[in-house]
């Protein structure tokens, strides 16, 4: 009962929202290549459904292992820069500056430089969107930690790592899953430009390439929808995940 | 003399019945600055104090006169330019487990229950005791201190003198010798601060340690300490030592009579003097 309450007004968003959408499109009598309507887009969702699973799980796992590379670099150059003042200084303007780096230029360049390794490629690009949030978040969290925190346990003798594991990493844990949120979104950008911008014939982009060419306009927002799903799906696995590991930093409902 | 082989071991102190002359906390000649990007701040000088084993004593001066940085270098947090600082007579270099610490700020782990924050010192000092035996009394002093039923609650579900009483808690559940308190009771209200006064000796009375503890409340001063330190103005040293041994635990009603008003107005001078506002 109180699951159902708590899922019924997201469908009911998502269901007015189609509703919405249906009825733009049929009052301002727009072609599909123009907007196609929610209507259009599921059979060409049906056509193609099990070339939907299969490159919706090429862009998954590779979205999915870019993002673990981003939280394990990640986390390692937040900790450098969460722990030593002059790493932090000495990192921060490199960090902002290849952040600053559109991806969409990166892309061929490493398309180049690792030619025909595509899945690498894919892996790299949204490993590289994506792993800026969490180094910047870990370094803050650690770097904020008060010193009172740290003087509990060093005036019993602790050593750095037990403090580090005792004190310093479960309270970073909150701004950690923040960022992973904005991560997992980021991650699906970079796989993306990489499927389309460089296309090997894999992934979900190459699916929305494939409906430019063929000018299969419904095809090319069923793709979207099916990364707005796949987008979503990721997003409530961290919710879960930041549930199990950092559910204490959640305010009870008063 | 209280045999204090075992720090684990030891009496509670007013059960004891003795009034320890050995001294277990020696500061002598200290001397201490801290350096900052326009220099050197000198905070302490010549500084020597010592606290007899079993006592409690109350430091009091004016803000900012170096009496946290007195806590770090007693933990051994901090190592003195000048002048040595000893427990039992040997040097202070670095930390060790038989101090405890509370500060203003109770920092208890808000991923924890209060049950678990108590016991976390019991995880980092080396020791025999078994998960059952820790539990066993970390779950005894959150009796004595009045948390008894708040043992799995969430520090964020507590008021702030909950969490205090949890913060003294965790501060003595390894039986530390020495216990170091800046200013525990600071942000808290007076009626509350009070409670708290009272559960200090309570604590007392059941476990023994030498307290030392930073404060800016003159009441709290006379009716906690044995000894009240007032620090001069920085760079810190003794200026005055008020004598007010206790032979068990006090009542409040102790701080309204006529010695207690005159012990209070030495004090309030001495502190006027330190500030630098009237001369001795």
């Amino acid at each position: 009962m109180r699951s159902l309450r708590k899922i019924w007004p997201p469908l009911a968003a998502i269901l007015v929202f189609l509703v919405f959408w249906e009825w733009l499109v049929w009052v301002n009598g727009w072609p599909n290549y123009k907007m196609a309507s929610p209507s259009d887009i599921w059979p060409a969702f049906w056509k193609f459904r099990w070339l939907f699973l299969e490159y919706g799980w090429q862009t998954l796992w590779r979205t999915v292992v870019g993002l673990l590379l981003a939280v394990v670099v990640g986390a390692g150059i937040g900790m450098i820069m969460g722990f030593s003042k002059t790493m932090r200084d000495a990192l921060y303007p490199l960090l902002v500056g290849f952040n600053a780096i559109p991806k969409a230029t990166v892309v061929p360049v490493i398309a180049l430089m690792f030619v025909g390794a595509h899945d690498f490629n894919t892996i790299l690009i949204a490993f590289m969107i994506s792993f800026f949030p969490i180094a910047v978040s870990i370094s803050i969290g650690l770097s904020t930690l008060e010193p009172e925190y740290r003087d509990i346990l060093r005036s019993l003798g602790a050593s750095n790592f037990t403090i580090f594991r005792k004190i310093a990493l479960p309270k970073t844990l909150p701004e950690f899953f923040g960022a992973l949120k904005v991560s997992v979104t980021l991650a699906f950008i970079g796989t993306n430009l990489m499927e389309i911008v460089e296309p090997h014939g894999r992934g979900l982009g190459h699916l929305f390439d494939s409906g430019k060419i063929s000018a299969d306009y419904p095809l090319m927002f069923a793709v979207l929808i099916a990364l707005a799903v796949l987008g979503i799906v990721l997003f409530y696995v961290v919710v879960v995940l930041e549930r199990i590991f950092a559910g204490w930093a959640e305010r009870q409902e008063t | 003399m209280l045999n204090t082989a075992s720090a684990l071991a030891r009496g509670p102190f007013f059960a004891s019945g003795a009034w320890m002359t050995e001294s277990l906390i020696d500061i002598a000649h200290v001397t201490h600055a801290y350096q900052t990007e326009t220099g050197s701040v000198p905070v302490l000088n010549d500084l020597t104090l010592s606290c007899a084993e079993g006592t409690f004593t109350a430091v009091v001066g004016p803000s900012g006169c170096g009496k946290s940085t007195l806590t770090r270098l007693i933990a051994g947090l901090m190592i003195p330019d000048e002048g040595v600082v000893s427990l039992h007579g040997e040097r202070v270099t670095s930390p060790r487990s038989t101090v405890g610490m509370a500060f203003q700020n109770p920092v208890l782990l808000e991923w924890r229950t209060i049950l678990d924050n108590v016991l976390l010192p019991l995880e980092i000092v080396p020791n025999a005791l078994s998960r059952k035996d820790r539990e066993a009394r970390a779950m005894d002093l959150l009796k004595l201190v009045g948390l008894e039923g708040f043992e799995s609650k969430r520090p964020s579900e507590l008021s702030g003198g909950m969490r205090q009483r949890a913060s003294l808690c965790r501060a003595i559940v390894h039986r530390p010798e020495v216990l170091i308190l800046d200013e525990p009771f600071g942000a808290l209200d007076a009626f509350t601060r009070e409670d708290l006064w009272q559960t200090m000796h309570n604590l007392r009375a059941e476990e023994s340690f030498t307290c030392l503890l930073i404060t800016h409340d003159l009441r709290e001063s006379v009716f906690l300490a044995d000894q009240v330190i007032v620090l001069s103005g920085r760079p810190a040293t003794v200026q005055y030592t008020l004598d007010n041994p206790m032979s068990g635990p006090r009542s409040l009603d102790e701080l309204y009579t006529p010695e207690a008003a005159e012990k209070l107005a030495i004090l309030r001078h001495e502190i006027q003097v330190a500030q630098g506002r009237e001369v001795a």
